[in-house]
């Protein structure tokens, strides 16, 4: 027999994972994560649905009813089913109230910080001998003040409120989004993608937008998920010092507020509206670490 | 070492002036006419608001403003509360102690506890030990910190009653501020039981206080040694037969420590922003309810000018912890 | 008796059904000998050596018939018996000399470190011994190396540290894991002489791991080709060389110039199977010319009179040299009755 004579080999057929699919498959391994989503679409409902789901008014009165404890316990009513608070308003029917609240100022403030951050982080990468180092050294700037306390500032000049707390926790998050897009602008323009379509033509609006920004998405999709739950914080902390959205909207920080005279005699007052942010803050959390694993392919084959 | 600490210092200049202009842009930005806010009156006499106007230069052109503003600044000049009527940099300077403390021991907290659970987690990755510690973290870094303290008030100090609701110290004892540290100065005083006392004062808020940067720290150091772990050169220590502790702690640990240690200059702002917060819950007489307080009272001098010894301590802890990171790490100490 | 005898040794990663990493490899090497293993990457030459060293961490599992070293059975020994061992007796030298250094420690507190864990010596004397170390790998102003950190010394003079601290606590079989791969041309060969005169002066046996077919010839005296994590060829170096028996170590000789039949450089076309493509059969038959139906089965590594072979179809013997009846260690012998016909 001919040893030369070679046999035809089968083209082996390799199957990769297409890269939506290894992401879903990846985010869902991550039990936190598909927790912590289970948990926001329960909120986002709550929220949607507020003036349904909700047993009361969340701005009624029940005289009658001054800090009645949730229904479990001995006094409590069915029909105040997590109790009332101080001036006999139905707790429930706040912190679902309170959940339409929150969402809104995180929307609003990842919405209103990202937007003008990408195009700021943008500027600054494509232009980095004149407008970046002006754009960075004023980030820098905001940067030297704790956050919280540059909004607290913001908010005592410009007065308490939903619109003023939605605009300081927009601009203290700003500076986040220009240098991470900034610095994964300067790392995608050296790549030989950008200098082939530059070759070719393209304009820098079309290299800006068409380009380089969707290779920068991942990490910008996963600091827009953690300052979602730092806006709720934020937003938590503002009302809780008074500086935030204005009683008697139900506020979860704001009605965390006058909750410390009650601490030795209504537990509930204190503890629900405080775990209500908690669980929302650390869903949202586990949500964008379970991103950030799926997303970055790095750590994806780390483990 | 000397040059590259210049150069640093260098570069917090253009950020110290960049700072005063926000303060300064600030207090402008009060709607309405600042004398007016200032008196706390809607009609206020003609001649006097003009005088007013006069007397704080608020009649010259913006530029030359903010050349007063920085030129009172840099004389040391920083104002006066309208309240007090003290200067703010006196009052500062008093209530900057308290807040010191607090700051140090939540520090202290998060560090040791941070650094321990990270370890911890990274040596026994994917067990539940390492789920359980990295869960944990997660919540602390998900904490409202100022529901935190009224929860850990209720539990400890109402139910329990093992810690006192707020303050530094009870109001039994006198303590003479000699260092402004409320555990040496009642040290120094020699009266009993009073360092216990303060001490107790001191435990809730420093937990409270240090959370969020523990939660920061184990998770910072978890993945830190993660990384470590994998490097080259831990492989050469294990490949000397070195002890799995030395390995660990003397290759490891010391090089996972150099990210950690900007983390947690990074912490000192949410700190700062924590200390806000937890002096406010506490009671704690430091900078953070100081402002809150100013705020409340519409007493801009001390928030203009608080917000920028505060921004400035933030600028120049992150300078410190930029020179300890070229201690920590020789590559950058010897570039050159 | 062998100063390191290995049987059967494999390493996987993860879940049973993936493939092994090293699969079935037996090595042996005498004292005072040098042995090369030859391969391309991921061939998995390192992954032997770091489980020689004890240096596979979980998920990666290691399991041998026998893994002995100067008469110990490394597998039965738990990790402090180990640890005195490894860095003693059985040293390795890394690939890398930028990265095998831990940067925040001196060049000379990590050799003395080796010499505090295995000889016990401390202070002054351990700072001389270092220096001396220091000096036998040829570091010129050695007294003033000690007290530089590792990013201040060039690639070359990393490697020689790194082999400093690898042979400071005198060991008898020193493991050099491609020590000449991440360095300039010009200095490979002075760390190669190196290696080579400590390990004359020493008489200790070396494992050599390379690229470099010339640097073999020049060097071991025996060889081991590995190809996707199973040996496929061993034996004496000259008689490899002369005339290769697998088809694999037949081509890695073609792509060197000096070997070279024609002018232009032969090469094997395809790439060493991954996870998701790993063959049926050989694991060479989709990259080998030689192949055939049978192929898709797997061989066994089969000795004849020069060394041993993992083909059906070796190269270069004549058809009474290989015996088709020698029992196959591995798991999956091929079946008897198919050779005859060829």
């Amino acid at each position: 027999m001919d040893i030369t004579q070679s046999f035809p080999a089968a083209e082996p057929v390799v199957h990769y994972p297409s890269p939506t699919r290894e992401f879903a498959a990846s985010f869902m391994r991550n039990k936190g994560a598909v927790g912590g989503l289970l948990f926001m679409l329960l909120l986002v409902c709550c929220a949607a649905f507020a003036p349904w789901l909700a047993p009361h008014d969340p701005l009624e009165q029940f005289r009658d009813h001054l800090l009645t404890p949730p229904m479990w316990q001995e006094a409590g009513s069915a029909r105040f089913p997590l109790g009332t608070d101080e001036l006999g308003r139905d707790m429930l029917s706040r912190l679902i109230f309170g959940a339409q609240l929150s969402l809104l100022i995180g929307l609003a403030s990842v919405v209103f910080s990202l937007i003008p951050g990408i195009l700021l982080g943008l500027i600054a990468g494509f232009s980095p001998t004149r407008a970046g180092p002006f754009i960075m050294r004023l980030m820098d700037i905001m940067l030297a003040l704790p956050s919280l306390l540059l909004a607290v500032a913001i908010v005592a000049i410009l007065g308490p409120g939903l619109i003023n707390t939605i605009f300081a926790i927009a601009i203290v998050s700003l500076p986040s989004y220009v240098r991470l897009t900034r610095a994964s602008v300067m790392t995608e323009l050296n790549r030989d993608y950008v200098t082939a379509s530059r070759l070719a033509g393209a304009g820098t609006l079309r290299l800006m937008f068409v380009c380089v920004l969707p290779n920068c998405m991942a990490p910008l999709i996963v600091q827009a998920t953690l300052s979602f739950s730092s806006a709720i914080l934020d937003a938590a902390a503002l009302g809780f010092l008074g500086l935030g959205v204005r009683p008697p909207t139900p506020e979860w920080g704001t009605m965390l507020a006058s909750a410390r005279d009650y601490i030795q005699s209504a537990w509930w007052v204190v503890a629900l509206p405080g775990l209500a942010i908690l669980l929302s803050v650390l869903a949202i959390n586990l949500l964008g670490d379970g991103l950030r694993d799926a997303l970055d392919p790095k750590l994806k084959n780390a483990a | 070492m000397l040059g590259f600490i210049a150069r640093r210092f260098g570069l917090l200049i253009p950020t110290f002036f960049g700072v005063t202009l926000l303060t300064f842009a600030l207090i402008r930005m009060i709607p309405g006419d600042p004398v007016e806010v200032m008196m706390g009156e809607r009609r206020v006499d003609p001649e006097l608001h003009a005088a007013a106007m006069e007397r704080l230069g608020l009649n010259k052109p913006l530029y030359l403003q903010y050349i007063d503003y920085v030129g009172a600044l840099l004389q040391g000049d920083l104002g006066e509360s309208l309240r007090s009527r003290t200067s703010v940099w006196k009052e500062f300077t008093s209530l900057f102690p308290a807040t010191l403390e607090l700051a140090l021991a939540a520090l202290l907290f998060a560090t040791t506890l941070g650094v321990l659970a990270g370890v911890i987690a990274a040596l026994r990755r994917g067990s539940l030990l390492d789920h359980g510690v990295m869960g944990l973290s997660l919540t602390g870094y998900s904490m409202p910190i100022f529901w935190w303290g009224l929860i850990l008030i209720m539990v400890f100090s109402v139910w329990l009653g093992w810690t006192p609701v707020s303050g530094r110290i009870d109001l039994l004892y006198d303590i003479p501020p000699v260092t402004g540290f409320m555990l040496i100065d009642t040290l120094l005083s020699g009266e009993e039981g009073a360092f216990t006392d303060a001490l107790m004062h001191l435990i809730l808020p420093a937990i409270v206080l240090g959370t969020i940067p523990l939660a920061v720290i184990a998770r910072m150091t978890r993945s830190a040694m993660l990384e470590v772990m994998r490097e080259d050169y831990v492989r050469t220590a294990r490949a000397k037969g070195l002890s799995p502790a030395r390995v660990v702690f003397v290759h490891g640990l010391r090089n996972a420590l150099i990210p950690v240690l900007t983390v947690l200059g990074l912490q000192v702002g949410t700190l700062l922003a924590g200390a806000v917060l937890t002096e406010t819950i506490f009671s704690w007489p430091g900078i953070g309810k100081w402002l809150i307080e100013a705020i409340g009272a519409r007493d801009y001098a001390v928030v203009q000018n608080g917000i920028l010894l505060v921004a400035c301590l933030v600028i120049l802890v992150n300078f410190t912890v930029d020179v300890l990171y070229g201690l920590a790490n020789p590559r950058i100490r010897h570039q050159h | 008796m062998s100063l390191l005898d290995i049987r059967n040794l494999s390493v996987r990663f993860g879940d049973a059904d993936a493939p092994p990493v090293v699969d079935g490899l037996d090595l042996s090497v005498d004292r005072g000998e040098v042995l090369a293993i030859v391969g391309e990457s991921g061939s998995g030459k390192s992954v032997t050596m770091m489980a020689l060293m004890g240096l596979i961490d979980p998920p990666g599992v290691v399991s041998a018939d026998r893994l002995a070293f100067a008469g110990q059975d490394l597998l039965s020994l738990k990790g402090k018996q180990r640890r005195r061992l490894i860095g003693k007796d059985l040293a390795m030298v890394f690939q890398d000399p930028m990265t095998a250094l831990n940067p925040s420690y001196t060049v000379g507190y990590q050799i003395e470190e080796v010499l505090r864990a295995h000889l016990g010596l401390k202070g002054r004397a351990a700072r001389e011994r270092a220096l001396a170390l220091l000096e036998q790998v040829e570091i010129p102003a050695a007294a003033s190396r000690l007290d530089a950190y590792p990013h201040q010394l060039s690639g070359g003079m990393s490697q020689r540290v790194a082999i400093a601290m690898a042979i400071a606590a005198e060991p008898q079989l020193l493991i050099a894991d491609e020590p000449t791969t991440a360095l300039d041309v010009t200095i490979q060969a002075q760390i190669m002489a190196l290696l080579l005169r400590l390990q004359r002066e020493r008489d200790m046996g070396l494992i050599l791991i390379t690229h470099d077919l010339a640097v073999v010839a020049e060097t071991a005296r025996r060889v081991c080709v590995m190809y996707a994590g199973q040996a496929v060829e061993q034996g004496e170096v000259p008689a490899i060389f002369e005339a290769p028996t697998h088809p694999y170590t037949e081509a890695l000789l073609a792509s060197v110039p000096e070997h070279a039949d024609s002018r232009r450089l032969a090469t094997l076309p395809g790439i060493v199977p991954g996870r998701y493509d790993r063959p049926e059969g050989c694991l060479l038959s989709p990259r080998c010319p030689y192949a055939r139906p049978h192929c898709q089965t797997r061989p066994a590594l089969m000795p004849h009179a020069r060394g041993a072979v993992r083909c059906f179809f070796p190269r270069n013997l004549a058809a009474g040299e290989i015996n088709p009846l020698a029992p196959g260690r591995h798991r999956r012998s091929p079946p008897k009755g198919d050779l005859h016909a060829y």
